[in-house]
């Protein structure tokens, strides 16, 4: 089983994936701050969600990743899915991007 | 009579200057911006040069949540934009939200982006594609990412005309004006220099092959074969004429009048449409041929294309009956990004009183063409025509006029 994921394990992947506000402090107290409020919308999100997919080699639940609106909610997510160990294929959300890629161009 | 619309604010990024004061600088002494690629290695591709913009450091001009999500020319639209709008001495957040709208043209999207996310596809699989390929390289992506940037949420859109589009945003920019919202951010600026953009723009045909800068981009020459394609654009702020004038802006001057047609079918007896489109524009900005003052030539390089082009101008204006230039044998074609940096051009030649030059081409005498080569020529410009055509038989022309102000500003640099 993968070693846990942690707030900084989550700070590396939205940094990464969709930098940051500049109106925002990430290492200050985000546990229970909204997404929304941290400056991830919606498409953030996805990508933040895809990354630890592809780190942690599982395969989160979209609906799920939707309702998880703090980082609390997401790590707790995350290291649930973690150690059910769901794992392999890649979630819905890269499907739908997939579908947006190939219509490129038209 | 509908409301007047004008220009109160540039943004300009170009091949051959980067913020206004760069570009017309540049542009007066000639100085081009094309060269060799150099941002991927172009040995083995038929076309090998490029108007590319130097020295842009998005992250210098840029909140960094915005990199991840977004290509180089959605990068440099939304820095251009804010130029164009710290010019006009706007700030969108102390404006009503629905009093602004957005609509720019866009030839291809943010093809970069697009194949670094296609090569993840097929290298690494779909999960490893970025969520922001789902808007990041698509044709509004510039409209969208400048309205969310600046809180725009009036009428908004994109126009995609190929290079005639840089003009059509303008067109519906005014129209959406006269409509009733005070304030539209339009222009356009295209940029994709990376191999899969560049493949795409290949398969015209059209693209020069030269490979001395000086030599590859000729329009109306003898030597014309094609031409050299650019990045960037203009992104321009206009405002309802009395809206402006009620908060004491700088008006650069009116977008007075616009035509467009589409060529018959390839093959047809009938007239190519741009002599229509002039004709049109003329008559929508209510002025005669010896009122315009200079051209801003579409300037294909294509010598059927430049043939059409300087009949067209003989049949209206006579026989080097205007000054014409082509500003655009310094940055290069830039698609729907080179329409709108010609009127910001012909703006600046009002304000400045001066024609910027057509360099290293020569035009064949018998197109009757008076092209002003070489050095910029000095003339009191008033009303100027820009003309714009794209692939497959767009043809769209724009008459923008100046109202010779004596409280005309000094150029302001709002770039780099």
């Amino acid at each position: 089983m993968s070693k846990e994921f942690t707030l900084e394990d989550l700070k590396r992947v939205l940094l990464a994936g969709a930098g940051a506000d500049e109106n925002v402090d990430l290492d200050g107290d985000i546990l229970d701050t909204d997404f929304a409020d941290l400056g991830y919308e919606s498409v953030a999100m996805l990508e933040t969600g895809r990354r630890i997919e592809i780190e942690r080699r599982i395969s989160l639940d979209d609906g799920a990743l939707a309702e998880a609106r703090t980082p609390r909610e997401l790590l707790s997510l995350v290291n649930q899915y973690r150690s059910a160990g769901h794992s392999g294929h890649a979630g819905h959300a890269a499907h739908a991007v997939h579908a947006s890629a190939a219509g490129m161009g038209t | 009579m509908s409301a007047s619309v004008v220009v109160t604010g540039l943004g300009i990024a170009s091949p051959n200057g980067l913020g206004t004061k760069d570009y017309w600088s540049a542009t007066l002494r000639g100085k081009s911006g094309i060269g060799r690629i150099t941002r991927f290695d172009p040995t083995g591709y038929p076309a090998q040069l490029a108007g590319e913009i130097q020295g842009f450091e998005a992250k210098k001009h840029l909140p960094q949540r915005l990199l991840p999500q977004t290509d180089r020319m959605t990068r440099l639209a939304l820095v251009a934009a804010d130029w164009a709008l710290e010019d006009a001495g706007v700030k969108p957040d102390t404006l009503s939200e629905f009093d602004m709208g957005v609509v720019t043209a866009s030839s291809s999207g943010g093809f970069e982006f697009g194949q670094n996310e296609l090569q993840k596809l097929w290298s690494q699989g779909s999960q490893h594609v970025s969520a922001y390929q789902s808007f990041a390289w698509f044709y509004a992506v510039n409209s969208g990412q400048i309205s969310i940037r600046n809180g725009m949420k009036g009428p908004s859109g994109v126009v995609v005309s190929d290079q005639a589009g840089g003009l059509d945003a303008l067109a519906q920019a005014r129209r959406q004006i006269r409509k009733g919202t005070p304030l539209i951010v339009s222009g356009s600026i295209d940029a994709s220099i990376c191999t899969w953009g560049w493949v795409a723009q290949g398969a015209s045909g059209r693209l020069s092959t030269g490979t001395d800068p000086e030599r590859a981009y000729l329009p109306f020459d003898a030597d014309a074969s094609g031409f050299v394609p650019g990045e960037g654009g203009a992104i321009l702020i206009l405002e309802n004429e009395s809206a402006a004038r009620k908060r004491g802006a700088k008006v650069y001057g009116e977008i007075a009048g616009y035509g467009a047609t589409i060529d018959p079918k390839p093959g047809s007896d009938r007239a190519p449409g741009l002599r229509k489109a002039i004709e049109l524009a003329l008559a929508d900005a209510g002025v005669g041929p010896r009122d315009v003052d200079v051209v801003f030539a579409d300037a294909a390089a294509i010598p059927e294309l430049d043939r059409i082009e300087s009949e067209a101008l003989v049949q209206v204006f006579g026989p080097r009956g205007v000054p014409v230039t082509a500003p655009k044998t310094m940055t290069g074609r830039l698609y729907s990004g080179a329409a709108p940096l010609d009127v910001a051009t012909a703006l600046l030649a009002i304000q400045e009183g001066l024609i910027p030059p057509t360099v290293h081409t020569a035009a064949i005498s018998d197109y009757q063409l008076d092209l002003v080569t070489g050095e910029p020529r000095r003339a009191n410009v008033r009303t100027a025509l820009v003309l714009a055509r794209g692939y497959h038989g767009f043809n769209s022309a724009l008459v923008v006029r100046g109202f010779h102000e004596s409280s005309n500003n000094q150029l302001q640099n709002t770039g780099s």
